[in-house]
């Protein structure tokens, strides 16, 4: 019933064939997944995968609002202190076994066990309790109103009846997974590929495409050789050869072109228990001097925007009355000089007590754009007198050693971001010490506050006002020099029928894509 | 005989003791350690996992400890399971020595076919036009980056020419193949491959072989043989070649480790999941047991390399079974 349904309201409208099962989807990844069990997934290729093979209760829909998946629908309760689940009945996990409330439960022990060195474990912290109320319900009690949470429901939900007895850091479960999603795991050649197929059984209904299968290539230079080939029908691109290589007819007869800002940004963070970046003025002066135009038009051959703050144009806290800072050489000289900071000795730097301006500018190996990046910096902030060295340094090391101990003045890195704007780990006060996020040590008390409010608010019309106060504050402050919000770009055969774009990208209704019966490249045999 | 075998072999074990214990020590006073390289800069990693990923590793006890710990494992064979994926080190590695290996293989004797006749076409006709031709194309094949030329030739015979398949060991539908499609799809896509590995080799080795033969062409045994009156075919490769293959097998020798190592650069060119990469990640992941496993295997493989260079030499020249 829910099959036919979908098939008729979703899809006529889009494309006048009918839609066809069969057919492959061939798309790569430059990395091994290296865990499928959605809480260990933290690689992009495993919770790429991870999430065509499990659901979680509820999803972002595709213009990023949160929806019900294995939860037909929630309810917030006492002002956010309890969600309640409403799960879907009849949904079985691929090897048979019908899914309950006792899976939920035991994913929520998995995630608190100690035991589970999950990366995600920090969101279920503020649970207090989580409560089977019947065989489709539950209930999770918080210890405070924490809206985030909400989001965090989406992690992908384990089967009990195969991991109770397990060790899940051990288990071939990794490697053969099992779950409720759309696609189920038939193989996994180490280094090579994944084959996916698809699960005639989806809650959902059944997607069209048969198989999917992921390649791993590590070379980027190979995948674009294997697209010209097409061998792949899908693949992410550089801005180079999104903007130049691709533009040829072949590509144009053969692939579609997406171009949507990314879910993330590029900044420069500034050490504030260094000496020279405690003044705000010095701060502010070094972020009118870059031109940040200049950056994503060279880094990103103008595939990207500036960024202005925290938050993402595409986001409900973004706060569009913020503007970039302008670049402006001139009162950037001059606020310096206000800062203590001036050319006495006329060798063409600023200094102040004796002291040069100078300082080093890290950023992490393997990243041509942010190496670019932190080219084009030196060049501007020379021009106004301050010395900066690049050190380009490998991630663990730079982990390790620079950004833990805060052995740092400044760094070019980026974030990216979840959908939800929570961003207390990063900005919050209290998050400072080694290994934490806010390796920046930023310190506002409002911030701090506003940080704590919307993380107790639940409806999108209250937050928004707290986290566009953040935006502009943060902004003010410039504890970071926000640079780049680069756009994600991609290519994707033509022979697909049904992809769109919307906020989300334009995965979010693969298990509806098709190619008609006569377009279909791969001949596969439909499993009943 | 078997004593010198004897000593010989009881002389590796400190060696190979002394090797796994620098590597341990230089791969854990690397910065860095598994568990960033899992958390990735993820502000949803608490500190609290972080130091419970630590504690499951047994990253927070001291060096030497963790050392012993390791060495009591490896006297059982027992090398572990994976920081990054909980997978048997031995299990992982055994699916890439194979590939690895059997390219190797190819390679290698695409190298020696290659290389020893070029290198004694070389010699035999020392200052030609085509002896030059072959010089200066040796030493273009030995200067020539690997990523460089196999771009060239994927774009050539695959993307141009559509021949041969771009990158990978197998099709997608390799599944949907019979036997003998199978085998047409896998030696397709060994052709490029094997083709780039053994570029320098056969620079390598036609060089060497050149250079030997040409070295024993000028002794006065082989000046007598020709006095006497022996047919030039016969000096050449009854006499003087076999004299000239020695330093050949060294190299041999000295090759068999590499068999195995793989190259991250070409392995990642044609998305072949050998030992290269498997290492490569292993080292930027912090994979400690694996990268213990390979160091094991490559320590292991090298001193047997030696020794077996080292007993064909006693059986070639007893000269130096003497000493």
């Amino acid at each position: 019933m829910g099959f036919v349904f979908i098939v008729c309201s979703g899809f006529l409208s889009a494309d006048p064939a009918d839609p066809e099962p069969g057919d492959m989807f061939v798309t790569s990844s430059i990395g091994e997944p290296v865990n499928l069990i959605p809480f260990f997934a933290s690689d992009s290729a495993s919770s790429e995968i991870s999430r065509l093979i499990f659901n979680g209760l509820v999803k972002y829909d595709k213009d990023l609002k949160i929806v019900g998946d294995l939860a037909e629908s929630f309810e917030v309760k006492d002002g956010g202190m309890k969600i309640i689940f409403h799960l879907r009945k009849n949904v079985h996990w691929q090897d048979g076994a019908p899914f309950t409330a006792a899976d939920v439960e035991f994913t929520f022990q998995k995630l608190r066990d100690p035991n589970t060195p999950t990366p995600y474990g920090g969101d279920f912290e503020k649970v207090e309790s989580l409560k089977v109320l019947d065989d489709s319900t539950l209930e999770v009690n918080y210890k405070e109103p924490f809206s985030p949470g909400l989001a965090s429901w989406g992690m992908g939900i384990i089967p009990k009846h195969l991991l109770e007895k397990e060790d899940l850091m051990k288990t071939s479960f990794s490697r053969r997974p099992v779950g409720t999603g759309p696609y189920l795991l038939k193989k996994w050649k180490t280094g090579e590929r994944l084959e996916l197929r698809a699960n005639r059984d989806y809650f959902e209904g059944r997607p069209f495409i048969e198989r999917t299968i992921y390649r791993i290539i590590p070379d980027q230079a190979t995948t674009f050789l294997e697209l010209e080939t097409e061998n792949l029908d899908s693949a992410g691109l550089t801005p180079l050869q999104f903007k130049r290589q691709t533009d040829t007819s072949f590509f144009k007869d053969h692939y579609t072109k997406y171009r949507t800002p990314s879910f993330g940004y590029t900044y420069i963070g500034y050490n504030s228990e260094h000496p020279l970046f405690g003044d705000r003025k010095v701060r502010k002066a070094i972020g009118l001097a870059i031109n940040k135009q200049e950056i994503a038009d060279v880094t990103l051959l103008g595939l990207g925007q500036v960024a202005t703050g925290p938050f993402l144009p595409s986001s409900w806290a973004y706060n569009s009355d913020v503007k970039p800072s302008p670049f402006d050489p001139a009162l950037a000289r001059q606020w310096l000089s206000e800062a203590g900071w001036t050319d006495a000795d006329g060798d063409g730097f600023l200094d102040k007590e004796g002291r040069k301006f100078s300082f080093t500018l890290l950023t992490n190996l393997g990243n041509e754009q942010r190496k670019m990046a932190c080219e084009i910096i030196q060049r501007r902030l020379r021009e106004i007198g301050i010395d900066v060295k690049i050190q380009v340094i490998e991630w663990g090391t730079f982990l390790r050693e620079f950004i833990d101990k805060k052995k740092y003045e400044a760094v070019l890195l980026a974030w990216n971001l979840s959908y939800d704007p929570d961003i207390f780990d990063i900005f919050h006060s209290s998050k400072t010490r080694p290994g934490e996020f806010n390796f920046v040590s930023y310190k506002n008390e409002e911030v701090d506050g506003l940080l704590a409010e919307g993380r107790r608010l639940f409806k999108e019309e209250a937050r928004a006002p707290v986290y566009r106060r953040i935006h502009r504050i943060i902004s003010d402050d410039e504890p970071y020099t926000f640079l780049t919000v680069p756009d994600s770009l991609l290519v994707l055969h033509r022979r697909f029928r049904g992809p769109e774009l919307a906020p989300s990208g334009i995965g979010y209704n693969f298990i509806k894509w098709f190619v008609p019966k006569d377009e279909q490249k791969y001949k596969v045999r439909l499993e009943e | 005989m078997p004593i010198y075998f004897l000593k010989r072999v009881l002389g590796l074990i400190p060696l190979f003791i002394g090797i796994t214990f620098i590597s341990f020590l230089v791969i854990h006073l690397a910065p860095g350690s598994p568990v960033d390289a899992k958390g990735e800069f993820n502000p949803k990693m608490t500190l609290q996992a972080r130091e419970k990923l630590r504690e499951l590793y047994g990253l927070d006890r001291p060096l030497l400890e963790q050392y012993g710990q390791w060495t009591k494992k490896i006297i059982r064979f027992d090398f572990g399971n994976s920081f990054v994926d909980g997978e048997k080190v031995t299990s992982k590695i055994g699916k890439a020595v194979p590939v690895t290996l059997s390219i190797s293989v190819l390679t290698l004797l695409c190298v020696l076919a290659a290389g020893i006749g070029l290198g004694v076409f070389g010699a035999v006709h020392e200052g030609s036009r085509t002896d030059r031709w072959l010089t200066f194309l040796a030493l273009a094949g030995f200067s020539v980056p690997t990523f460089w030329i196999s771009l060239l030739l994927m774009n050539a015979f695959g993307v141009q020419l559509r021949l041969l398949p771009v990158s990978g060991l197998y099709s997608v539908n390799f599944d949907d193949l019979n036997a003998w499609e199978k085998a047409v799809d896998i030696a397709r896509h060994l052709v490029l491959p094997v083709a780039v590995a053994s570029i320098t080799g056969v620079a390598g080795i036609s060089r060497y072989m050149r250079n030997s033969l040409l070295n024993e062409l000028k002794q006065d045994y082989v000046r007598t043989a020709r006095a006497k009156g022996l047919p030039e075919k016969r000096v050449l490769y009854h006499h003087a070649l076999k004299n000239a293959l020695l330093p050949i097998v060294t190299i041999l020798g000295l090759s068999v480790p590499g068999l195995l190592g793989g190259s991250v650069i070409f392995e990642s060119i044609f998305s072949i999941p050998g030992m290269g990469r498997l290492f490569f990640n292993s080292v930027f992941a912090r994979d400690y047991p694996v990268i213990m496993g390979i160091l094991v295997l490559g320590a292991f493989l090298t001193l047997l390399g030696n020794l077996l260079a080292d007993l064909t030499y006693s059986v070639v020249d007893p000269r130096i079974r003497l000493k």
